[in-house]
């Protein structure tokens, strides 16, 4: 996963420099990167200069795959906690559980059919078995819910004072997101259509944004390496903001706020679906989410308007040092195409959301 | 005091039957209209319950071949075309999609309200629950009519709903979705077809509970009770209790949708999630009521068939009453996401497992019945080890989404979707299928085909399973439920599901064909086909059973365990 990660990475610079040596009239490389370090806030770093993404998907990170049968491969310490625990332990437990009962049931269709036992028994009671198949199972369930319950103390760990505030906030049928610990910038996802389903000129999805359904014209661009608090809520009904590879889900509820944390350990492109229904394009409002160094987020949060908290070390790193993968920056602006259902000004108030006291126990506990 | 004349149909009154008793027998039986619109017989009325989840069960398994059609590939197939047949068709794509959202509400609630909880109490439980513990009838004829006949003007409600807008809601009707997120009368409309179908199902119940205490016949003890009265008796108490705490919450749905309530409005300071804990105190009970008489059904015919009595009698029984009593206090398990506190994520964790201790009961004891015995494998009887087989792979998968951190990924995903199809489409139908092919020659006299109910059952049991078990892959690649479109990568397992939803709708055509064929030309059943295992009362009765049975009292003698 490392490698295919950093292969991402290794594309997307070099997506970025093919974009650079095709555009005749923009500047030489060299003085891109000055540019880009002088006057961040007219670039975004999560561009290539002809407008695409530029961190490219990878087929099979954070993304399903056609015919695979098992979990999503996780990208937080949590996920693989709980992944570890379904692979490792339910999943063969349950698999040994059907396999078993299955051989029972064979056996005593073979060995008790009229042919071969033409005359029942008339045993009916059998206080040691009884007693067994009571309390081997409970002994079973007791050891699931070890694990179990430290995978959810692990999940309920509140985020560091360091950590990144995402607010996801739900909308019929498009996500928007607040950075509150940034400026408060909003940005918009919307889900991108095909090249058919939209008008001249309109933004259509590409393979470089992501899969069909899943690819957002704004992507969620949050740091790896950093925790980050999510906070989620909702302007209409309820949603559900959801991401596999990261081993979360949380219900965006109106007049709520719930709140979880999580690490992203590998840079990426990975997608998630709104998992609660909520109307006519419950299916179409995809979550794009992608994970970049501290430094590049800086940049991002910079061009966004936004800023960075004083305290965290990581502005500092992103103003003194260029990145690689954002030498090509370029003023191709943080302008998309908007689908047409994204509204131009979302809400930045969403209504009388009062604190949830469970969701604060999230965090407390 | 048992009958032994034969009767060749199901249909035809049964006025004229010799047997001893027959000049003192002042009840014959009445005309046409009479018999089968004001009927106070409980056995009609099962039959009634029968043949209207028979109509309900095909609306609702046709709804789901629209739904599998439209899914077997991306895009949006066939959603358009349909939504052109209803109001408001040139509304264009959102109103397609808002048809998907209609189709998927009215599955499940069909399914629920209309095809399973019909079948199993209304349908079986009239019919052998009182035969069952030596009464005549049940404990309020009239009551026990009216139960039926509120579920008539309940379906029409739910039926009309989508020419009214369609109430797009999920069954599960979660506020402010269903308040100010689906304006126009269908919702209303879906709401007070609920509030029928709980009436009809809470008078049932309290019929059922009166009965079961006060009609058993002299001898008749609980702890000398069949299995299928224990069970049909638990799931009254679940009924009584559950269904008005549903009542309650969507009749705050109403007011909140008409009278300007604010119960589930945080801007008048309700909340959503109190709707979720009142719906699911409801829901979770719910899934019990609808599998617990399958599992009273699968104990008879696993008895019958392996010429044994049940293996631990009194566990079985107490399994179930575990099941009942633990079953209201899971609920939340269907929140995990909702923002539970970590403490309230771990109590319901732990308290949904516990559920897998008596059902592991259960299961066991069910193959130590047919361990020693000597198994005969008529159709009854394939269905019900299908049915365990079955069940216990729907029951793994619940354990697996106990884990409140695990649920994190599976939420509302298609691992859910089929975990709650192995126990219900896969348990509670195939125990129904088990029940109907058991019964068949005890209520219409006639045998069924039994080559015609092999083929029904190979062929559903392979259709279902490439139905549903490609279900727990797609959830585990994370395709979230109630989506009419995914992802290109989810094409493959999709695919192959409607494939099997098409051989399990080819096995159908057997199940009917043999239902018309045996109920013209099959043979005499005669009083006990099933030979000596079959031990319960409805056995020593004619086929079909006499109008009025039990005119005098059978008086069982101790210890013969009918059980």
């Amino acid at each position: 996963m490392r490698i295919l990660g950093f292969k991402g990475i290794v594309l997307a610079a070099g997506l970025a420099l093919a974009g650079l040596g095709q555009a005749a009239a923009a500047p030489a490389a060299p003085a891109a990167a000055p540019a880009a370090a002088t006057a961040p806030a007219k670039t975004d770093p999560m561009l290539a200069m002809d407008g695409a993404p530029a961190m490219l998907p990878v087929a099979g990170v954070g993304m399903p795959v056609d015919g695979h049968v098992t979990l999503q491969p996780q990208v937080t310490p949590n996920g693989r906690r709980a992944l570890w625990f379904h692979d490792a332990i339910l999943f063969p437990l349950i698999t040994i559980i059907c396999v078993f009962v299955l051989i029972l049931l064979a056996w005593v269709v073979v060995r008790y059919r009229r042919a071969a036992q033409p005359v029942a028994t008339k045993t009916s009671h059998n206080t040691v078995l009884e007693v067994l198949w009571t309390g081997l199972p409970v002994l079973i369930l007791l050891g699931i819910a070890l694990p179990s319950i430290g995978l959810l103390n692990a999940q309920f760990k509140p985020a560091p004072d360091n950590a990144v505030t995402l607010k996801a906030i739900g909308n019929q049928w498009y996500w928007s997101y607040q950075y509150p610990d940034n400026g408060g910038f909003e940005i918009t996802a919307n889900m991108l259509k095909e090249r058919n389903e939209v008008g001249k000129g309109e933004r259509a999805r590409t393979d470089a944004d992501g899969p069909r359904l899943l690819a957002t014209d704004n992507r969620v661009v949050l740091p790896y390496g950093v925790p980050i608090r999510l906070i989620t809520t909702s302007n209409d009904v309820i949603h559900s903001w959801g991401v596999p590879a990261f081993w979360i889900k949380l219900d965006a509820v109106p007049g709520r706020l719930n709140e979880t944390s999580f690490t992203i350990e590998k840079p990426g492109v990975y997608f998630g679906v709104c998992s609660e229904l909520c109307g006519a394009r419950h299916g179409y409002m995809p979550i794009t989410v992608e994970a970049v160094s501290p430094a590049v987020f800086a940049q991002w949060v910079k061009a966004k308007g936004g800023t960075m908290p004083s305290a965290k070390p990581a502005a500092a790193v992103a103003a003194a040092q260029p990145l690689p993968e954002t030498g090509a920056a370029f003023e191709a602006g943080n302008s998309t195409a908007p689908a047409d259902n994204a509204t131009a000004e979302a809400p930045t108030v969403t209504q009388g959301a009062t604190a949830n006291p469970a969701g604060a126990g999230n965090a407390g506990q | 005091m048992t009958d032994t004349a034969l009767h060749p149909s199901a249909f035809e009154a049964h006025g004229d039957h010799g047997h001893g008793h027959a000049d003192h027998d002042a009840h014959h039986a009445p005309g046409f209209f009479a018999r089968w619109f004001m009927s106070t017989n409980h056995k009609d009325i099962g039959t009634l319950y029968l043949i209207f989840a028979i109509c309900a069960g095909i609306i609702g398994g046709g709804i789901s071949g629209l739904m599998r059609a439209e899914l077997a590939h991306p895009g949006i197939q066939y959603l358009t075309t349909w939504a052109a047949y209803l109001p408001g068709g040139e509304q264009g794509l959102d109103h397609s999609l808002h048809l998907w959202n209609v189709l998927i509400t009215a599955h499940g609630l069909i399914m629920v309200f209309f095809m399973v909880m019909p079948a199993m109490i209304g349908g079986f439980g009239n019919w052998f629950v009182p035969i069952m513990i030596g009464a005549p009838d049940m404990a309020f004829p009239r009551m026990n009519n009216i139960s039926f006949w509120l579920l008539i003007p309940s379906f029409a409600l739910l039926l009309a709903s989508p020419f009214f807008g369609g109430a797009g809601t999920g069954w599960t009707l979660y506020a402010p979705l269903s308040t100010y997120g689906e304006p126009g009368p269908s919702v209303d409309m879906a709401i007070l077809s609920l509030h029928l179908a709980g009436a009809s199902s809470i008078l049932g119940a309290i019929n059922f509970i009166t009965t079961i205490f006060n009609m058993r016949a002299p001898g008749m003890t609980l702890h000398k009770m069949p299995l299928f009265v224990w069970s049909v008796l638990v799931t009254a108490f679940l009924l009584l209790l559950s269904l008005p705490v549903l009542a309650a919450a969507i009749t705050m749905l109403l007011t909140d949708r008409n009278f300007g309530t604010t119960f589930f409005d945080p801007a008048g300071g309700g909340d959503p999630i109190l709707y979720q804990h009142l719906f699911w105190f409801f829901g979770h009970p719910e899934v019990y009521i609808m599998i617990l008489p399958g599992f009273g059904i699968v104990s008879h015919v696993i008895s019958t068939f392996s010429k044994k009595p049940i293996f631990g009698y009194l566990g079985m029984a107490y399994a179930m009453v575990a099941i009942g009593v633990v079953g209201f206090v899971v609920w939340a398990h269907h929140m995990f996401t909702t923002g539970l506190s970590v403490n309230t994520k771990m109590y319901f964790t732990a308290a949904t497992m516990v559920i897998a201790v008596p059902t592991g009961i259960k299961i066991f004891s069910w193959i130590a019945t047919m361990w020693g015995g000597s198994m005969t494998f008529k159709t009854p009887m394939l269905w019900a080890i299908g049915f365990i087989f079955m069940f216990t792979v729907g029951g793994v998968t619940g354990v697996v989404l106990a884990n409140g951190g695990i649920d994190d990924y599976m939420q509302d995903s298609y691992y859910v979707v089929a975990h709650f199809h192995y126990v219900l489409s896969l348990g509670a139908v195939f125990s129904l299928f088990a029940g109907f092919y058991y019964w068949f020659p005890k209520m219409s006299g006639r045998m069924y085909n039994e080559a015609l109910g092999v083929i029904h059952f190979a062929i559903f049991f392979v259709g279902v399973n490439m139905l549903f078990f490609p279900m727990h892959f797609l959830g585990l690649q994370n395709m979230q439920r109630r989506v009419p479109d995914y992802t290109d990568g989810l094409e493959y397992w999709n695919h192959f599901a409607t494939i099997g939803y098409m051989v399990m709708a080819f096995s159908m055509i057997f199940f009917f064909v043999n239902i018309i064929w045996s109920l013209v030309a099959g043979r005499a059943a005669g009083d006990s086909p099933w030979g000596d295992g079959a031990t319960t009362l409805e056995w020593t009765l004619s086929s079909p059973p006499p109008y009025h049975q039990f005119e005098t009292l059978p008086v069982i003698d101790g210890g013969d365990g009918h059980h």
